[in-house]
């Protein structure tokens, strides 16, 4: 079957590929060699070497949008999972209206990312107003918690659906047996139900870690990076980078951030995959 | 015995109000984009409209009227489907050869898919815009183009895990009666995969319908703008924002897709949970 196969390879392969080449592959590399560039378009690059990386590194706007990533994904990885967690394991009790509550949770995942951002943004505003507290455009912890928020309502639900198949996956005859050798609940939990779903635990680990380390919508639209850039995400840097500022040195410092950006995702998520798979029991 | 479905009361009514929390933001926004003009500010945002606040449609009517809300509904339908068309055949298809052929070739495209679909998008944002620029894929019909590249890695990497699954003894039997590959994928696969392509459709439709940035970038802004687009465009470009007609546009986009997951949730359900296992 494989040789009669071979011969069709164009009509199989090539649509897909062709346009992977154009949509990723080329761009990428382009990427990558811009990256060491000095340009405002593709045609009048000029090499410049690693300056781009220098003036990235000491970019203090870059920095402090790191930290800031970084100070939001840890929570939001913390908190979406948590609670997410908790939402299944309620939701696989047999309670009446089960299936509502899970329609109900998953509906704002399917609300785009810059809807999202003015709905909350309103309501946000709002509540400060009324307790006389500065508004998001001139407020940090509240466009910090705001994010928080805000992923928290989009993603949980997703992670909710996740858990829940997961955790129908476990036998139930493996809790009976552990009920009956004198388990119980949180034991049933710790010692079965946790390491069991370790796989789904690791997949919404993963999702979480990447959407929360590169947003962009929800950040343009609930904050925009206000109050002067403070709560400024990466993506969202790398962005104003590239199209706030002009200038023929700004797009080669954005493309050397976008690549910083783009290892330091591969490597985060390299690590948290390598440490939650090492964890997973096979069933 | 008793205990037990006492609590499960106490967490049904717990539930029962987290459950209201969580829709509030939308009813919000609902109840506020049916007030006049002059009653929507911050301190009455919390209250339900009055007779004395009550606008009707009127700012439903605005913002469809409103110049670009139309073509903007036709741009991101048209470009949601074209693409998940696209994405779905062309994947699916491409997703069969590198399973069922082994070899480097397979290997590395299998690869290369799965790495795309880590890398972030601001890798590739001005590149990707340059050379839709150049090949004259910058417009809503071909835009699609795009999509399926930039699109390709998760749908492969998904139709890869469940050809897997489907038996090749099936394929083989096909073949031995006449079918060409080609007859083979269309009269054969494509229905064993059919519960796969809901999944992926459903996933790649949310994303192309929701994205902001890519066509931003790719697309002409003047000529043509996709809902996200617009409600950017919207609060970005007026000195004041007049909050109703803002409020009735966002309605306008959540309501469709609140009534499509309704219809279709025990699909969107099942196909993030399949999404989830494969990924």
């Amino acid at each position: 079957m494989e040789k009669a196969l071979k011969r069709y390879a164009p009509i199989f392969v090539l649509p897909t590929f062709l346009a992977f080449v154009i949509g990723f592959i080329l761009p990428f590399l382009q990427g990558l060699y811009l990256s060491f560039c000095k340009f405002t378009t593709v045609e009048n690059a000029q090499w410049v070497g690693i300056s781009n990386y220098i003036a990235a590194i000491k970019d203090t706007s870059f920095t402090d949008s790191f930290t800031f990533t970084l100070m939001f994904t840890v929570v939001s990885i913390l908190a979406i999972n948590v609670i997410a967690f908790a939402l299944a394991l309620l939701l696989t009790q047999k309670l009446a209206g089960t299936n509502i509550f899970r329609t109900i949770f998953f509906m704002p995942n399917l609300i785009g990312g810059i809807v999202l951002g003015y709905i909350w943004q309103i309501l946000i505003n709002c509540i400060l107003s009324i307790t006389a507290q500065p508004l998001l455009a001139l407020n940090k912890p509240a466009g910090y918690w705001g994010l928080i928020i805000l992923m928290c309502w989009q993603q949980i639900g997703y992670m909710m659906i996740i858990y829940i198949a997961g955790l129908q996956n476990v036998p139930e005859d493996l809790i009976e047996a552990a009920f009956i050798d004198g388990a119980g609940k949180w034991d049933a939990l710790w010692r079965i139900k946790i390491p069991m779903v370790m796989s789904s635990i690791t997949i919404c680990v993963f999702l979480t870690l990447t959407n929360s380390f590169k947003l962009f919508d929800q950040n343009l639209a609930l904050t925009g990076g206000d109050p002067n850039h403070t709560t400024e995400m990466l993506a969202l840097n790398i962005f104003q980078t590239f199209y706030a500022r002009s200038g023929m040195q700004w797009k080669g410092y954005g493309q050397a951030k976008a690549v910083i950006f783009c290892a330091l995702v591969i490597l985060i998520s390299m690590l948290q995959l390598r440490a939650t798979r090492s964890r997973e029991v096979q069933q | 015995m008793k205990k037990r479905k006492s609590s499960g009361l106490v967490w049904t009514i717990i539930l029962t109000i987290a459950a209201l929390l969580w829709v509030y933001p939308i009813f919000m926004i609902l109840f506020n984009s049916l007030k006049k003009e002059s009653a929507i500010n911050t301190a009455s945002a919390f209250s339900l409209p009055v007779p004395d606040t009550f606008a009707g449609f009127e700012n439903y009517i605005n913002a469809i009227g409103s110049k670009g809300f139309l073509s903007s509904l036709t741009f991101s339908l048209f470009i949601t489907l074209t693409s998940v068309a696209a994405i779905l055949i062309c994947c699916s298809m491409c997703a069969w050869y590198i399973t069922r052929v082994n070899g480097k070739l397979s290997q590395i495209l299998y690869y290369l898919f799965v790495f795309s679909m880590v890398v972030p998008f601001q890798m590739v944002m001005f590149t990707l815009s340059q050379t839709a620029d150049r090949l004259k894929l910058n417009t809503p019909w071909n835009i699609w183009v795009i999509y399926l590249g930039f699109g390709a890695g998760l749908a492969v990497f998904m139709f890869c895990g469940f050809v897997k699954s489907i038996p090749v003894e099936v394929e083989e039997a096909a073949m031995i009666d006449g079918c060409n590959p080609l007859q083979t994928f269309f009269l054969i696969d494509i229905h064993i995969l059919k519960p796969t392509m809901i999944s992926v459709g459903i996933l790649e439709a949310m994303w192309v319908w929701n994205d902001y940035l890519l066509p931003t970038l790719v697309l002409d802004i003047k000529k043509y703008k996709t809902i996200p687009m617009l409600i950017q465009y919207f609060r970005g470009s007026y000195g004041k924002v007049e909050m109703g007609p803002m409020m009735a546009s966002i309605m306008l986009t959540v309501i469709p897709i609140i009534i499509v997951y309704l219809a279709g949730q025990k699909y969107i359900i099942k196909g993030v949970a399949a999404g989830a296992v494969k990924g």
